[in-house]
């Protein structure tokens, strides 16, 4: 494996100034999962003022949605979904603390300038990878909203969880970047 | 007429979706190594070296290569001479129930407005044809999301002949970009009508990779669209590099002579399909 940044959240602001597209990092700590109809909902909650059901500062929000878990393990396959999905709530998100976000896909609308602004990384696992990524959740526990099913708020432990920098606190954007860089067409 | 048990072929369309979403095909394996040893992007070559050791971890039979385990789409060859004795497609959907049930499997389907979901992955997705002889062919392709959502139809003009239809899989895999999780399979359908183009673009996706077509116009054109598909610059995950795609896979169908409908159908790195014949 390429030369790897160790990551232990919760994250401050320094972590991610340290932070640029194409680093691999191992995250460990507590990353908190969150996709669709959770964010339609933290949102509400942020814009009335209201507290959320988990301390989100430093935090970072994992865009997931997993395979059904076997008896005797901690989860089922868990790799990412589409961020791009969640364009519209990430700002907010970050706004009220959070250190940043971990899916698949480029993310756009208010996020890039939001990421700068708040000092945000946005993670992204390789989409697929989903056994690999599962071996490295240690805990999953419900947070919020069991009603959602799949899409309820969960708190992960994670050890040498295995992401890389997609998009950067300093403008950096690898899905533009890495593809000019290669493209021959 | 050769008869064959309903209940038998429940029993091999559950094996298969269980077997399809933790063994990778040894095939798709290969191009992944080739395509580690060929990628020029650091970044690009460590996402594959982690995709590799994902397929090896489902392999052990816990995880599924992917949390999401597709809908279940299921190819039938049905000999002229066979007779099933009960109803098929019932007994197909039977055997995606079981196999998503016990195999620890995502269920993904769901109402398209209401988004309720049906609970057991059914409906199947079955593409039913009648070949010569006495034996019964299923092949079980589970189809993630995130790739088929960057598919597309397009009713071409004859006059944009084969140049028409470069253009269109060189757009269609730079528009997907990251969304389809390359490196992907590419399927393209030349011809036929509307919906078969499609239905080839989804066929060309059960090719083993290494395959040719056989006649060598198609064989060319597989390899010169694989060659610009790597030259995109999309690369592993879309985040830049050289191995963009593992294969381009042709099929092609005569059409209407007013007509050009051509259509691309993504794979992600997670080829999947198994097959049984009974």
């Amino acid at each position: 494996m390429a030369e790897v940044k160790r990551l232990n959240t919760p994250l401050t602001d320094e972590d991610i100034e340290g932070l640029k597209i194409g680093d691999n990092v191992l995250i460990t700590g507590e990353i908190f999962t969150a996709r669709d109809a959770a964010h339609k909902k933290m949102v509400e909650i942020l814009d009335k003022g209201e507290k959320l059901p988990f301390d989100i500062k430093g935090q970072l929000i994992y865009y997931v949605g997993p395979s059904p878990t076997r008896p005797g393990q901690v989860i089922g396959s868990a790799g990412p979904t589409t961020s791009g999905r969640m364009n519209k709530y990430a700002p907010r998100i970050l706004e009220a603390g959070s250190k940043g976000m971990i899916g698949k896909g480029e993310m756009g609308g208010g996020v890039p300038d939001a990421l700068k602004k708040n000092k945000g990384a946005y993670f992204i696992v390789v989409g697929g990878a989903a056994a690999l990524i599962s071996k490295s959740i240690t805990a999953n526990e419900l947070v919020a909203w069991e009603e959602m099913g799949a899409e309820a708020v969960r708190k992960y432990t994670v050890k040498d969880f295995p992401a890389i920098v997609a998009q950067d606190s300093h403008g950096g954007n690898m899905y533009v970047e890495g593809i000019k860089k290669y493209s021959k067409i | 007429m050769r008869q064959i048990d309903a209940a038998k072929i429940t029993e091999e369309v559950k094996k298969l979706c269980i077997e399809a979403n933790y063994y990778l095909g040894k095939d798709v394996m290969d191009a992944l190594e080739a395509g580690h040893k060929k990628e020029e992007s650091p970044v690009g070559k460590e996402i594959i070296s982690q995709i590799l050791e994902n397929d090896k971890i489902a392999a052990e039979g816990v995880f599924p290569m992917c949390q999401d385990t597709g809908a279940a789409v299921v190819f039938v060859e049905q000999g002229a001479d066979v007779f099933v004795n009960g109803n098929l497609f019932e007994a197909i959907n039977e055997g995606v129930r079981q196999g998503y049930k016990d195999g620890y499997l995502r269920k993904s389907m769901c109402d398209p407005i209401t988004r309720k979901n049906t609970g057991d992955n059914t409906p199947a997705i079955i593409h039913m044809n009648v070949v010569p002889g006495d034996k019964l062919k299923i092949i079980v392709a589970p189809k993630g999301g995130g790739s088929e959502n960057m598919s597309f139809v397009k009713m071409m003009k004859p006059a944009d002949g084969i140049e028409g239809v470069k253009e269109f899989v060189i757009d269609s895999v730079k528009n997907a970009g990251s969304n389809p999780c390359p490196p992907i399979v590419v399927g393209v359908g030349i011809g036929g009508i509307f919906e078969k183009s499609a239905q080839l673009a989804k066929k060309a996706l059960l090719r083993t990779i290494g395959s040719k077509h056989p006649d060598p116009f198609y064989a060319d054109l597989e390899a010169e669209l694989l060659e610009k598909v790597n030259k995109t610059g999309v690369g592993p995950q879309g985040l830049g590099g050289t191995v963009t795609a593992l294969a381009v896979f042709v099929e092609v169908h005569p059409c209407h002579i007013a007509s050009f409908p051509a259509a691309v159908n993504i794979n992600c790195h997670a080829a999947r399909h198994k097959e049984a014949v009974i």
